[in-house]
């Protein structure tokens, strides 16, 4: 046998590259479908009636946030920790035969999983509880990814030759246990056939149903401990962990305070847990427990900034990339916008803002202002600066790239903004009333008022996915790129025209 | 003294050790600079700056072998 030099081996962050591209195009699509419907009601029966079951909102809503959160953001966790692991702990995947099975068999049941996810959610099987809309057997399935997940992280830790762990891993190993502790808990489900009625009936409903552990408010307690820490830990863990490589790699700059990054990381961890309150307020939740989860969400700021602040402050005296280079434009933009929505989200959680935030369209607005400008710019950029060194080839076009980013941070800005009008407008006419506390106006009313700014979200979201198409596009096109040689993929990833 | 007051109580106390941790972690990370292998903490940045299968570890594996 040929004896070559070792090298990383970047087959399974390939995998896990292309179904990151083409979940997001899946869930973005059904997004700007979803948006259009608001607006647009006709759009709900855009497959004609006949198909109306599966082209409503109801039914396609699930199926856009479980896309994005599970298919297209967790794919690229996967694929960057199958990149970034490899290099941080200076190992190749191709030293193990094992660790590349493991990684493989990790790829091919996560895409059974989504098939699995797919197919039921558009067949209307869903256990109704928001992001945990798996009925049991894919719970399952989900959770032996999961193990092969962390088998991968702590296999390739297993055989490393840099003794330390990188801040990133300390990041991606929290992802794997916040994600297991909470789906395993959140997903306590007991199948209805296992079950008897009060009638003493048997074998009830189809096999694949079953009923949550927990009833009414602590069923809720529980739900949004989940479900907002899967915020945590799908969608800022993760993503830190990346910038947190992929800012300085890129830009050739130490990170600002290696200390801070420490600092932040056991703040967030311990911070975290305690803020999925603040989705019950004023709801049938103890009062100090809501109390509690407005004064934790407030005090996320800290952590999160110190993140933030860390990575902006890393490109101190090197402004001058953001503007060379659109990689590091999305790069900072994307810890801009993760600075602002941890300012936002917060005050969305003081008990007095939340009395009008609450069930509005503000809400909506910041989730996609963490999620399109924080989560999709960092994963984009991932992905960016990963095509030159798994391909060995140049970023097909650096035009087309700037020409993204400004279409998408127009998206995102049009998409927020009108979500800030209409989360306001809507929060205000709720609860306005007259002299004797009659409502001043119907449901109908609010929904008049906000038709505009859901066509401007409409819009909003159809330029990101417009971007998100070139960004596609440019990666499929890196793949035929002009070659380069290695000594070209050191900082600053080598772009044509 | 009920159950809910004594839950208070534990929680505050609690609270008030983890922000006394918090801060013991803050004032060790900036007056020592450095851990316990005796490396600075900042050139753990270098971990992903020097990333190369050939280059060398900030603290290296096979250095603490020969050590023992």
């Amino acid at each position: 046998m040929e004896n070559r030099p070792l090298e990383y081996d970047y087959t399974v962050a390939k995998m896990f590259m292309l179904t990151t591209i083409i979940l997001g195009i899946v869930g973005m699509l059904i997004g700007v479908i979803l948006a259009f419907q608001l607006a647009f009601p006709e759009v709900n029966l855009i497959l004609g009636e006949g198909l109306a079951e599966y082209t409503n909102f109801s039914r396609l809503r699930p199926l856009h946030t479980d896309a994005v959160i599970f298919g297209f953001t967790f794919s690229g966790i996967f694929s960057t920790w199958y990149y970034v692991g490899q290099r941080v702990l200076k190992v190749s995947m191709a030293e193990s035969g094992f660790l590349m099975f493991i990684g493989k068999l990790h790829f091919w049941l996560y895409l059974v999983g989504v098939a699995a996810v797919v197919v039921s959610l558009f067949m209307g099987i869903t256990t109704s509880k928001e992001y945990a809309e798996f009925e049991w057997p894919i719970d399952i399935a989900i959770v032996v990814v999961w193990v092969l997940f962390g088998l991968s992280i702590f296999g390739l830790i297993g055989i490393r030759r840099e003794k330390s762990l990188y801040i990133s891993i300390w990041y991606y190993i929290a992802t794997f246990l916040g994600i297991a502790m909470l789906y395993l808990f959140n997903n306590m489900e007991i199948p209805t056939m296992l079950a008897q009625s009060a009638a003493g009936e048997s074998g009830i409903g189809a096999w694949y149903h079953s009923v949550s552990m927990y009833a009414g408010t602590n069923d809720a307690l529980v739900q949004w401990w989940y479900g907002h820490n899967a915020v945590a830990f799908g969608f800022t863990v993760p993503i830190v962990a990346m910038i947190y490589y992929f800012l300085p790699k890129e830009s050739g700059q130490a990170i600002y305070s290696y200390k801070l990054s420490l600092l932040s990381f056991w703040g967030l961890m311990f911070v975290y847990l305690w803020a999925g309150g603040h989705h019950l307020l004023y709801s049938t939740v103890p009062d100090w427990m809501q109390t509690m989860g407005s004064i934790f969400s407030v005090i996320l700021i800290l952590p999160s900034w110190g993140s933030a602040i860390n990575m902006l402050l890393t490109m101190k005296g090197e402004w001058q990339q953001v503007a060379a280079s659109p990689l590091i434009k999305f790069m900072v933009l994307g810890s801009t916008f993760y600075m602002f929505s941890t300012l936002e989200g917060p005050i969305q959680a003081i008990k007095s803002v939340n009395a009008i935030a609450h069930f509005t369209d503000w809400i909506v607005g910041h989730v996609h202002d963490g999620v399109l400008g924080w989560v999709g710019f960092m994963i984009m950029a991932a992905l960016f600066h990963m095509a030159p060194r798994v391909f060995k080839r140049e970023i097909y076009s650096k035009s087309l790239m700037a020409t993204q980013f400004w279409i998408q941070t127009l998206g995102v800005v049009l998409y927020f903004t009108s979500m800030w009008i209409a989360g306001i407008t809507q929060g205000m006419m709720w609860r306005a009333h007259d002299e004797f506390g009659n409502l001043a106006y119907s449901f109908i009313d609010t929904v008049t008022v906000l038709h505009p700014y859901y066509t401007i979200r409409g819009v909003g979201g159809l330029l990101y996915l417009v971007g998100f198409l070139m960004f596609a596009y440019n990666i499929y096109k890196t793949m035929s790129a002009r070659p380069v040689e290695e000594s070209e993929l050191q900082n600053a990833s080598p772009m044509g025209a | 003294m009920d159950i809910a007051e004594l839950q208070a109580y534990g929680y505050f106390a609690l609270t008030g050790f983890m922000v006394l941790v918090l801060y013991g972690y803050i004032y060790h990370l900036y007056s020592k600079k450095k851990d316990a292998d005796g490396h600075d903490y900042e050139d753990y940045s270098n971990m992903a700056l020097n990333d190369d299968i050939d280059d060398a570890p900030v603290t290296s594996m096979s250095d603490d072998k020969e050590k023992k």
